[in-house]
């Protein structure tokens, strides 16, 4: 074995690094789970806003001397609940207020650190996390969170998926539409804060959105792609952190894990993209042929080729037998020649 | 009509929206099992009334009981259905066919509990009334604008309810949809429930109505046996003796561009 791998895997023992691995375990777990229903709502920005919001909570925590995890947790559901109101109030889809709390809370987030006399070092850690120097009550604090988070998100998926399927829907189905979509918000806030040690602050959105996309390029019900969703934020999070750690114990350099685990996730989207397009061409093609009255019968010309179930060529239902397509043209078998379809 | 109460009973009605009276001084009573048709020309207000019927717009006055209880005190809704008026039944995350309409199982299921056979078996009969079992695992995004609508009929039967609202269910669809879909709910008719149907055009639905009501300008301008199209525009002459032959405007539908509105964020009523 070569003296970085084991140098490698001396640092995967040590204590800070195991309490890292379950930080991005649970993370990568949770903020997916949420994200999946923004997405859903057409909310994906959601999380960004969240996160804006949640650094003048840091903020307050580093200039008060009191935890900045917990004031982030409550500022960030405090602004949740407001984009939430507003969006609810308003007559956009509250992309307006989104953007002002975007920046009141990246601005507020800046003086208060400033008032606080803090270098910015300190809120840095926050905006671009720092899961290796993460303590052991944040990591217990993380994990409860994201359990919490998750249980809701799977537990009331009918109902979750329900209201942001179609409101008026749900609320004609006699569903508290308003507890639910607080109830969104208030998830997404609470991930945020969870995922704010793992990403970063001004990183959190692409764990919440990221592994959603890349699950929908190749699923097609809902509850897969929750499912994959949650699969692909932990090989993410869990990946990167493992490819930071070992690219800078072998190259002795200085790659941080957040960064490392949002271009994780991102370049599982580039892999799973291209698939989705052929999938999605694929589906298109084979979709049935429109059952329609008769058409004057009308023979192929000359045809040498004999079409069958693997001739190349591709084969689309039509009502009671199967059309296959050939240079523009749809050949049905019609007992020793083809018919023109 | 009969000796039980009627499933809707709508007395005085009046809806504002954002402070604007739409719909006035409407009366409506709909008997078990009767197939209502909602009819009326764009922005007479015929979607705003069935709205306020479900309780997704509260009335300005008036009074409503469904099922002879007032709206305040109605929690069964298991025993209503609706089909809003939409695009489509596709969102920012796929969904399959079967998940759309198992949603609409909702209202029978409790918190926290997976789907029984019950759930599944009606489910099952949902798709199959509106004729897309063999499209169950399909993402619904994938069919055609007629077909997600049968989706959405399939979802509110799913519940197994008594009453059915839809909301311009054949807008935008092709004939032969529009036959399925009239198809689908000749079935549900037969079964005994209750429709109350806003429709613009009934096409192939036209034999299943055994009443129209005819919107115009927020109030009902004729209440009777089904009409044909060119009869419903001109329903209102028979009511209303007070017109001029000058041109009503319809109340002006709001535009909103993509400009952003900070000045309106907080402007209540959407």
């Amino acid at each position: 074995m070569t003296p970085p791998m084991s140098d490698f895997l001396d640092l995967l023992g040590l204590p800070f690094m195991q309490r890292a691995m379950i930080a991005a375990v649970f993370t990568g777990l949770a903020a997916p789970a949420v994200g999946t229903y923004l997405v859903q709502r057409r909310q994906a920005l959601m999380g960004d806003g969240i996160g804006h919001v949640a650094v003048t909570g840091v903020a307050l925590g580093l200039l008060t001397h009191t935890s900045p995890t917990w004031t982030a947790v409550l500022v960030a559901v405090a602004g949740a609940i407001l984009i939430e109101i507003i969006r609810e109030r308003g007559h956009t889809n509250g992309d307006v207020a989104l953007a002002l709390l975007f920046y009141g809370g990246l601005a507020g987030g800046v003086l208060l650190t400033g008032l606080a006399n803090d270098s910015g070092a300190r809120l840095q850690t926050y905006l671009f996390g720092s899961i290796v120097s993460i303590a052991i009550s944040d990591v217990i604090v993380t994990m409860v969170l994201a359990a919490v988070v998750v249980l809701i998100c799977i537990g009331l998926a009918p109902q979750l998926f329900a209201v942001a399927q179609d409101q008026e829907f749900a609320q004609v189905a006699g569903l508290n539409i308003r507890l639910y979509n607080l109830m969104v918000a208030v998830l997404a806030a609470v991930s945020v804060t969870v995922a704010m040690r793992t990403v970063g602050l001004l990183l959190v959105s692409a764990l919440m959105v990221v592994p959603v996309a890349t699950a929908q390029q190749v699923t097609r019900s809902f509850r897969t792609t929750l499912g994959a969703a949650m699969v692909l934020g932990t090989v993410a999070s869990l990946g990167g952190l493992l490819i930071s750690a070992y690219t800078s114990t072998a190259f002795d350099a200085r790659v941080t894990p957040g960064p490392t685990i949002v271009l994780l996730a991102l370049a599982g989207f580039a892999l799973a993209w291209p698939v989705g397009i052929w999938l999605r061409s694929q589906r298109r093609l084979q979709t049935p042929f429109p059952v329609v009255p008769a058409v004057p019968h009308e023979v192929a010309d000359e045809h040498a080729h004999e079409h069958g179930s693997d001739c190349g060529h591709v084969a689309v239902p039509h009502g009671d037998h199967v059309d296959y397509v050939h240079d523009g043209h749809r050949h049905a078998v019609h007992g020793k020649h083809y018919d023109e379809h | 009509m009969s000796a039980t109460p009627p499933v809707i009973e709508l007395r005085d009605g009046a809806v504002a929206i954002a402070g604007r009276p739409i719909v006035r001084h409407v009366d409506l009573a709909v008997s078990s099992g009767e197939f209502v048709a909602l009819m009326g020309a764009n922005g007479s207000g015929k979607s705003t009334l069935v709205r306020a019927l479900t309780g997704l717009r509260p009335l300005a006055t008036g009074s409503l009981r469904l099922f002879d209880t007032p709206l305040d005190s109605f929690h069964d809704w298991q025993r209503i259905g609706f089909v809003p008026q939409r695009g489509g039944a596709a969102s920012g995350v796929p969904a399959s066919v079967w998940e759309v309409v198992a949603s609409g199982r909702l209202t029978r299921r409790r918190l926290l509990r997976p789907l029984g056979r019950a759930d599944r078996a009606a489910i099952d009969d949902a798709l199959e009334v509106v004729g897309l079992a063999d499209r169950a695992k399909v993402g619904v995004s994938t069919l055609s604008g007629g077909q997600q609508q049968r989706v959405l009929i399939a979802r509110a039967l799913a519940g197994e309810p008594e009453l059915f609202f839809l909301d311009e269910p054949t807008a935008g669809v092709d004939l032969p949809n529009q036959q399925a879909l009239a198809d689908a709910l000749g079935t549900l008719s037969d079964r005994g429930a209750t429709v109350v149907l806003v429709a613009h055009e009934l096409g192939p639905m036209a034999p299943l109505i055994d009443r129209a009501v005819v919107m115009r300008d927020g109030r009902v301008a004729y209440d009777g046996p089904p009409l044909t199209s060119e009869q419903v525009a001109t329903a209102h002459l028979d009511l209303h003796t007070h017109d001029h032959g000058h041109h009503h405007r319809d109340h002006e539908q709001h535009h909103h561009d993509h400009a952003p509105h900070v000045s309106s964020l907080l402007d209540g009523d959407r």
